[in-house]
């Protein structure tokens, strides 16, 4: 059962991905993004991290893709119009990049994988419990968790400064 | 019990960051403090140190520090550890107690200048530069501080960068430096190729012992030295000092005549065991050492900026230092540069005294007369001009001459290197005699709108201060040919390499001999003296007729030997041609959609020239990838 | 959890290769900026995968730091699309290289 649902999801999240990169009309994009998301935090859900898939709604799904939507509304940003001309050559060999980087991700992945499934996996129980990544949070990872807050605070400032019209 | 080294370094920092951040919440006068108080700390943390180091007992005393591990890859280990020995001692000394002295100068000179907290953010961050420079007990960490004072140096040159020219006399400073630096990563990359360290007592302690033969130490010291050609200005690199004069005349004292430019030598001195191991090298220093100082003293001659005088002459005093330690007379070329740094900080500080008393003015055609209206800045400079020119009792002579007679013993007697040298004394006292005549004595030839004052005390009394080390400086070395002790030199003695040439205080040659070469240059030097009084004092007409005589060399000194114009020729202007071609070829391939897709995929040789000429966000991000690939195909073949 | 390890970390490489694929071939900036970020989550995926794994929380911590980079990366990129789209009237990347002169 999780099984099946694990691949519904992987399908649905891979085939919103290339909607959002192939479609032209940036609203559709946006949308497709938050679908996308939604059926990651269920991926999530299955890897048994609960607090991440629930943050993965509330903040990707809610806040960040909300900010986008306002953004391409503001902006009232029109479809891409078809692109012809000069710029068309590049593509090739982006696209054969991007195969290529493809292959060669994939081709390394069993390998990589095999190297990692060779240390034995030690099994903690619960690891999707907020309070075992709240502990590991505040406990060992306490000094980047209040440099991302800092980090926060200056990027709520810098976008105040760059947004102003006038300094 | 002494104060840990770090404190040295760490209370300029300290203020750096206070005048640099909370700057704008302290008076003018409450910078200045700051930064002139955290300089005295240093200097009397230094004291208290070499007080320290005297009673230390061994063959070698020193102080060592490690504070962390900076940098960690793999076997690669750098320490950030302070090394404190007499020759750090006496660096640390010269560049807290002039730069004290020199701080307490820029509260008077900078008063009223808008930028005056940036100005003491810059120059208390060039002091921490300068110390991590001269304490550093790995080259990474002299780098370091090496590319600091550089990067100060142009901060400061460009200090007034709403002046375009002296924005770009900043750049240049900056850029002609970067040659010289190439040499230094390379030499530093071969050091640990080759020893698998940079700690500097380590690289010493192996270096005779080293299984690489003199071609490898040749080739790294020949290249250390053309780092250390950048940073101290001495032929073919030596076009950026004089244009860094655009800088507040503080900051030619500080950095460009006491501090900075005198790095190449302690480089040098510092690393002297590999030095030594490399007599072309050695050799080669000691020519180009005396060139610069003959050829940058005949360029003083004719310049009409006070300030420029004095560049050249720094670059000339300089070259004197390089020849000291060319001839492996390092405890010389430091003692020079100890006692320079005394009489060169004050000149330029006189000078800058008179430009400010003049209202900025620089031109030393336009000044004269000026005794009955500046007599503190008349009477100090007066003792700096003959301390430069080696009157015999004041700290030049001693330097000099110990510099000089390093040349006659190695080269076993009246070398071309030791006339020559002879020579550029004789120079130094005409030109330095035609400065002084021309500021201050003779008919005033300044604007009648002008009314030439004293500066303020706060400017004098560093003034006073320098003239008495001017003057004190020398008897820490008086040679025993003199019936003196010459401390200095043996204070030196254990940090620097024994010469090869045994040469030393002059236990070796003759004393006769000595003081013979020592009679020979205070007759070159009193000669340019009475020169530039008959030519300047009793006929002032004969500099001009003299000129008119000799129109050609006149030239030829006059636009510096045009070396300014080659490199615009030869370097500059084939590059931006170079680079225009390129551009439109490259610009040409895009449009007629020349690239194609194989070619750019292997990523050919024109990758990195469209990588920085497309603009376009996607190129550069499919070069990342590109580059991910072939990582990955690495990987992935392994 | 019956899915193998690999499937999983394949589908994350997919995702991110979809990514890449949107930076380098959409003029639209807000369109690329998306296309990062589906790259980021694409790193999430396979840092929970091995959370699950290992069978401890440390992957788990590091997607949250990304969240958090993600958010202040997407508020200070968005004001800046903003602001260049106020100046120059296009969000196509194609046309913005002012400092290419």
């Amino acid at each position: 059962m999780t099984t099946a649902l694990f691949y519904l999801f992987a399908a649905l999240l891979i085939g919103s991905a290339l909607f959002v990169v192939l479609n032209r009309n940036p609203m559709y994009s946006v949308v497709a993004l938050v679908f996308g998301f939604a059926n990651l935090a269920g991926i999530y859900f299955l890897l048994e991290a609960y607090f991440i898939g629930a943050l993965q709604v509330l903040v990707y799904a809610g806040a960040i893709m909300v900010l986008f939507l306002f953004v391409v509304m503001l902006l009232d940003v029109k479809p891409d119009k078809p692109r012809r001309g000069l710029v068309h050559l590049d593509r090739w060999w982006f696209a054969i990049l991007v195969v290529l980087f493809l292959g060669l991700l994939l081709g390394i992945v069993p390998g990589a994988v095999r190297l990692i499934t060779s240390v034995p996996a030690g099994h903690e129980a619960d690891i999707g419990n907020v309070e075992r990544v709240g502990q590991a949070l505040f406990t060992s990872y306490l000094l980047p968790f209040e440099v991302a807050a800092l980090l926060l605070t200056v990027a709520l400032i810098g976008t105040v400064f760059l947004a102003k019209r006038k300094i | 019990m002494t104060a840990p080294i770090y404190l040295i370094t760490l209370l300029p920092l300290i203020g750096f960051l206070i005048n640099g951040l909370l700057g704008r919440f302290l008076t003018e006068r409450q910078s200045g403090m700051v930064a002139s108080g955290t300089v005295l700390g240093s200097f009397l943390i230094s004291a208290q140190l070499t007080m320290g180091l005297m009673t230390r007992p061994g063959k070698n005393p020193h102080f060592v520090q490690t504070l962390f591990t900076w940098i960690e890859a793999g076997d690669l280990q750098i320490q950030a550890g302070y090394w404190f020995d007499a020759l750090a001692a006496v660096m640390a000394l010269v560049v807290t107690g002039v730069g004290l002295l020199i701080h307490i100068y820029s509260i008077g000179y900078m008063r009223g200048d808008p930028g005056v907290r940036r100005y003491f953010a810059f120059m208390n961050l060039f002091i921490f530069m300068m110390l991590n420079l001269v304490l550093a007990d790995n080259l990474a960490l002299l780098f370091l501080g090496w590319e600091g004072v550089g990067l100060c140096s142009y901060l400061l040159i460009g200090f007034w960068f709403q002046d375009e020219s002296k924005a770009r006399a900043g750049m240049k400073a900056f850029i002609v430096n970067r040659v010289g630096d190439a040499g230094f990563i390379i030499a530093m990359v071969l050091l640990y190729h080759q020893f698998g360290t940079l700690n500097i007592q380590q690289l010493a302690n192996a270096a005779p012992f080293a299984l690489a033969g003199r071609a490898f130490f040749t080739a790294v010291t020949l290249l250390l030295f053309l780092g250390a050609t950048g940073k101290s200005a001495q032929i073919p690199l030596h076009i950026w000092l004089p244009d860094a004069m655009a800088g507040p005349t503080p900051v030619s004292a500080l950095i460009h005549a006491a501090t900075m430019v005198t790095a190449g030598v302690y480089l040098i001195a510092r690393n002297s065991v590999l030095f030594t191991l490399a007599p072309a090298t050695m050799n080669t220093i000691a020519t180009i050492g005396i060139l610069t100082a003959f050829l940058a003293a005949s360029m003083a001659i004719t310049q009409k900026d006070i300030k420029k005088v004095l560049a050249y002459s720094t670059i000339s005093q300089l070259g004197y230092m390089f020849t000291a330690v060319g001839v492996g007379a390092f405890s010389a070329g430091i003692f020079h540069l100890m006692t320079h740094a005394f009489f060169k900080g004050l000149l330029f500080l006189g000078a800058g005294s008179v430009i400010h008393g003049l209202g900025g003015e620089q031109n030393i055609d336009n000044m004269g007369g000026l005794k009955k209206h500046m007599p503190s800045t008349h009477l100090t400079m007066l003792v700096g001009v003959l301390a430069i020119t080696g009157v015999p009792g004041l700290s030049g002579f001693f330097s000099k001459d110990e510099i000089l007679w390093g040349a006659f013993v190695r080269y076993e007697g009246f070398s071309w290197i030791w006339l020559v040298g002879v020579i550029t004394a004789g120079m130094t006292a005409f030109y330095m005699f035609r400065l002084l005549f021309r500021t201050f004595y003779g008919q005033p030839r300044w604007s009648n709108q002008l009314h030439p004052h004293e500066s303020p005390s706060v400017m004098t009394l560093p003034l006073i201060l320098l003239a008495f080390l001017s003057i004190l400086g020398g008897y820490v070395g008086v040679p025993e040919v003199l019936g003196g002790m010459n401390h200095f030199h043996h204070l030196l003695e254990p940090v620097v390499a024994i010469s090869p040439w045994g040469l030393a205080g002059g236990h070796e040659a003759s004393h006769f001999m000595e003081l013979l070469a020592m009679f020979i240059s205070t007759v070159a030097a009193l000669g340019g003296i009475y020169y530039a009084y008959k030519v300047y004092i009793l006929q002032p007409r004969m500099a001009d007729e003299l000129r008119d005589k000799l129109p050609g060399l006149y030239k030829l000194s006059f636009n510096k030997y045009y070396v300014d114009e080659f490199y615009g020729a030869a370097v500059v202007r084939p590059l931006v041609a170079f680079s225009q071609v390129l551009w439109t070829w490259f610009d040409d391939r895009v449009i007629d959609g020349l690239v194609n897709g194989s070619a750019a995929l292997i990523g050919s040789g024109s990758r990195l020239i469209r990588q920085l000429q497309s603009g376009l966000i996607q190129h550069y991000a499919a070069f990342i990838l590109g580059g991910v690939i072939v990582i990955m195909a690495i990987i992935y073949a392994s | 959890m019956v899915v193998p390890l690999h499937h999983i970390i394949a589908i994350a490489s997919l995702l991110f290769s979809i990514g890449v694929l949107g930076v380098l071939f959409r003029r639209n900036a807000i369109i690329v900026f998306m296309s990062i970020e589906i790259m980021l989550n694409a790193v999430n995926l396979a840092f929970v995968a091995f959370s699950n794994y290992h069978g401890n929380v440390h992957g788990q911590v590091f997607v949250f730091f990304t969240m958090t980079l993600a958010a202040a990366e997407v508020a200070v990129g968005l004001a800046i699309i903003i602001s260049l789209f106020r100046n120059l009237q296009t969000s196509d990347i194609t046309e913005i290289h002012n400092l290419k002169n």
